[in-house]
């Protein structure tokens, strides 16, 4: 089986070359045999976008003919590449549920006991899988990329080309610097070292993948940039391509990063879901710069302006994803995510620096091309207020990458390493945090051009008024009431900041449903449905907008739930049978504790009754495993969600003296906001993502007898 | 973390809010830093890092037979029951565990340069902006075809009060 997954791999490496060079040898032909006038991006007859010149000598003929055929192998070479990766991955996975621990990696990363769907985790779970799997999305990126080819047959070559030249360099280090198929040396033991016990949790068959397919994905916008910057293309065509990919890829980011941070709250035990730790940020930084190309890519369509800066945004999307991974696997920045210390450090580092090289090249080349009439007729625009917002986005990336080397730098600069955690970050991306609040409330109600002060006056007051009323009510309300009310801001910065982001985020939500409320009682009013459907139909006719104020919703939820973190409160204590614990309203009394025995893991657990107001409401049973393959322990916390807090208990071992367990109970206030907030900003996606619906036709009927007010029609299409 | 329950308020009227608000918040600019024994356990405790290699801040290290995080909360709880100030307790920290101990960069030296930059930033690209607008919006308009003018002041807002209007959803 190893052998046939190697060959694969082999296979893979020279169809990805194939469809490299070729591709380009078939666009280099193309530019040379194109006539001047020929337009690029036009569907031509050609398959790969060749344009047909209209008369030519018969050698011109023979060539075009030559390159068109050869360009059309190139794809298809890219095609088959994914099936040449999906064999050897699928290999990876057979020989984990084989237990083959002839090969290292399956040796390393399982064990006969490991449960099944872990053992089909396994493919992602280690060095060398982890990139076998980067590579087999990206080839199948590829797939899906140059099977829809027909939409733009030159773009979409050279945006193949640029796929096949990112999977060369994965290929390359698969075959022959971190093989997942590398052979065990010497006796092959019996049984293999085990996965990772953090690992061991459902979640972890899921988030890798988001991640990944999040991370792989910012290619596909990157290639179609390149491209379009190579052949210099006309027009925004390419921008609206670009922009689908980018928010599919940024929704799988999305819900990666997330469903991290929802699986280190629910296994490492510490209370918490974002450490701030390198490989964190290493993920939020291309969801940061991502995240402010979908919005000033709508300057460029509407407007044709920001043409340069949004090329640099999905250039750097695209390498700052590859820079996390450098950061993961180089080692040269302590992280407790981090794989093992390897040379592939050096092979990131060198395609990092030559993909700059090879952008810069061509960015300076044809950067003519991207020139713009930047025209600005206000300060207050929706225009200035994207400029605003890509600022700020972009500052906060750089304020993470800053936090993330700064202990380098301060090696480098003072001799020594400093830490850079969460009291950094919450006193340097907090307050840029909030200003982007204010611009996410701000923006969607000012207008494209300029906007009156008198509008802006009358769309902002209402929304103003209910956040200030909110955030006052906060204040004055009693404690007692719950861990957020009663808030006193001059008490801790921790408290102003919670105040300002949750009176911040009702701002955001009134003036997203103000949106919502206008255009539906202009349907309403025209078409006499009911306020409900009339803003479903609203909805249904710019998708995009009204996903996109979904999208803003989702995030307001879930910085509630952020701002929750200034009022946890944990507590720890031994606890034998009988003792009793408060925390916040709950009052834990310890029923019983006892220790059980499994293949794969041995577990100690604790029986905890609960008791809110004096009556019993739950029963909760943290767990403590040691994993027997890889001799390791883990924690499960047991975790009772609600609107208000969690309730979040950790078995943290027994006394040695007299074996009685000790926990750690956590409250941790609007939590599950934050998982809701998801959801709303994925569904908010999705909905951006179907197609409009079309705009209602009035037609102008002369008024019959009785019928006083004709209804309007709608079109078909 | 202040024990809000302890600082609840029992203040009725609103006027009489405020001035509690205003106390207090005299209060603790002038009392900065003099909080319980308890409070400034918790808050220096969370301005440190566990040195075992977990990566997590000291209070919040759970590992049952940690071999550094007891150890260092007892050390800090002593420090702090002395009476010693913020300071003397980090530098302590400090000299024996090295700087990494420190969960930020402090505000001192090159450690400095850790917050200024991302501000300096902020403002600079402010700054930035506030010129590019400036820069864009005094940019002749583009040039129309022949027989046109541009229009402009009232005839322009009453053109896009009627786009308005005629689009409005």
């Amino acid at each position: 089986m190893a052998e046939i997954g190697s060959f694969a791999l082999l296979l893979a490496l020279a169809l990805s070359l194939y469809s490299f060079l070729a591709g380009i040898v078939a666009l280099v032909f193309q530019k040379r045999n194109s006539q001047p006038s020929s337009q690029p991006g036009v569907q031509t007859a050609g398959r790969t976008g060749f344009a047909p010149a209209s008369e030519g000598s018969s050698l011109a003929a023979l060539l075009r003919q030559g390159s068109e055929r050869i360009g059309e192998t190139a794809r298809r070479a890219g095609i088959v590449t994914f099936g040449a990766v999906l064999l050897a991955s699928v290999i990876l996975v057979i020989c984990a549920f084989r237990d083959d621990f002839s090969i290292a990696y399956i040796l390393h990363h399982s064990n006969r006991d490991l449960p099944g769907p872990y053992k089909f985790a396994v493919l992602w779970s280690g060095q060398e899988g982890s990139l076998l799997f980067w590579s087999l999305l990206l080839a199948a990126y590829g797939f899906v990329l140059r099977l829809r080819y027909k939409t733009d047959a030159r773009l979409f070559a050279y945006a193949s080309v640029v796929l096949a030249g990112v999977q060369i360099f994965f290929l390359s280090l698969l075959n022959f610097a971190a093989h997942p198929f590398a052979i065990v040396q010497g006796t092959i033991p019996a049984d293999g070292n085990g996965l990772n016990p953090l690992l061991q949790y459902p979640e972890m068959v899921i988030h890798p993948p988001m991640l990944y397919l999040g991370y792989v994905g910012f290619t596909v916008p990157f290639a179609f940039a390149l491209g379009a910057l190579i052949m210099k293309y006309p027009g925004e065509k390419w921008i609206h391509i670009t922009r689908r990919w980018t928010m599919v890829t940024w929704a799988f980011l999305t819900c990666g990063v997330f469903l991290g941070a929802h699986w280190a709250y629910s296994v490492l035990g510490w209370g918490g879901y974002w450490g701030w730790d390198p490989v964190e940020n290493a993920s939020l930084m291309p969801w940061l710069t991502g995240t402010a190309f979908l919005h000033s890519v709508m300057m460029q369509e509407k407007r044709g302006m920001l043409k340069m800066w949004n090329m640099w945004l999905v250039f750097a999307t695209f390498w700052l994803a590859i820079l996390g991974t450098f950061l993961t696997r180089s080692g040269i920045i302590s992280s407790v995510h981090a794989f093992a210390q390897s040379s592939i450090g050096d092979w990131f580092a060198w395609f990092l620096a030559i993909t700059l090289i090879v952008f810069i090249f061509f960015f300076v080349k044809n950067k003519s091309s991207l020139r713009s009439e930047h025209k600005l007729e206000s300060l207050v625009s929706r225009e200035s207020s994207f400029l605003f917002n890509n600022l700020l986005f972009v500052l906060l990336c750089f304020t993470v990458l800053w936090g993330t080397w700064f202990p380098k730098i301060s090696e480098l600069v003072q001799g020594n390493k400093v830490t850079v955690g969460a009291p950094f970050y919450n006193r340097v991306a907090i307050p840029v945090a909030l200003l982007l609040l204010i611009l996410t409330a701000v923006g969607p109600l000012l207008a494209w051009r300029k906007t009156s002060l008198e509008s802006l006056k009358r769309n902002f007051m209402w929304p103003t008024i209910g956040a200030v009323v909110v955030a006052i009510f906060l204040m004055i309300t009693p404690q007692s009431w719950g861990s957020t009310f009663g808030l006193k801001p001059w008490q801790d910065i921790s408290y102003f900041y919670s105040l300002m982001a949750i009176a911040l985020s009702v701002l955001v939500t009134l003036t997203v449903a103000s949106e919502f409320y206008r255009g539906g009682r202009v349907i309403s009013k025209h078409t006499g449905q009911s306020m409900f459907a009339s803003m479903v139909q609203l909805t249904h006719r710019n998708t995009r907008r009204y996903g996109g104020y979904i999208v803003h919703f989702g995030v307001v939820v879930v910085i509630i739930g952020f701002a929750g973190a200034a009022f946890n409160q944990d507590k720890e204590q031994e606890m034998a049978n009988g003792d009793k614990m408060t925390i916040g309203n709950y009052t834990l009394i310890c029923r019983s504790y006892t220790d059980d025995d499994g293949p794969n893991f041995a577990s100690q657990w604790a029986m905890l009754d609960v008791y809110k107001g004096g009556k019993q409401i739950d029963t909760m049973s943290p767990v403590r495993r040691f994993y027997k393959a890889s001799q390791q322990t883990s924690t499960m916390p047991d975790i009772r969600s609600g609107l208000n807090e969690d309730l979040y208990l950790v078995f943290e071992g027994l006394n040695q003296d007299n074996g009685h367990p000790i926990i750690k109970a956590h409250l941790n206030a609007l939590v599950m906001w934050i998982w809701m907030g998801v959801w709303i900003m994925l569904i908010g996606t999705v909905l951006a993502l179907v197609p409009n619906a079309p705009a209602p036709v009035r037609v102008a009927a002369t008024a019959r007898i009785g019928q006083p007010n004709p209804a309007p029609a709608v079109t078909g299409d | 973390m202040p024990n809000r329950l302890n600082l609840r308020s029992k203040l009725g009227t609103r006027a009489s809010r405020t001035v509690q608000a205003a106390v207090l918040s005299a209060a603790v600019f002038i009392f900065l830093g003099a909080g319980d024994p308890a409070t400034r356990f918790n808050e220096i405790g969370h301005q440190m890092m566990c040195i075992c290699g977990c990566n997590q801040i000291l209070l919040e290290c759970n590992h049952v037979g940690c071999p550094a995080s007891d150890g260092m909360r007892n050390e800090l709880m002593a420090a702090v029951s002395r009476g010693d100030s913020d300071s003397l307790v980090e530098q302590g920290f400090v000299q024996k565990y090295g700087p990494t101990v420190l969960a930020a960069p402090t505000t001192k030296g090159f450690d400095r340069a850790a917050y200024v930059i991302p501000f300096a930033a902020l403002f600079f690209g402010f700054g930035l902006i506030v010129l590019i607008i400036r820069a864009w919006k005094d940019r002749p308009a583009p040039a129309l075809a022949d027989g046109l003018r541009p229009v402009r002041g009232a005839e322009l807002e009453q053109f896009r009060d009627q786009a308005r209007k005629e689009t409005d959803l």
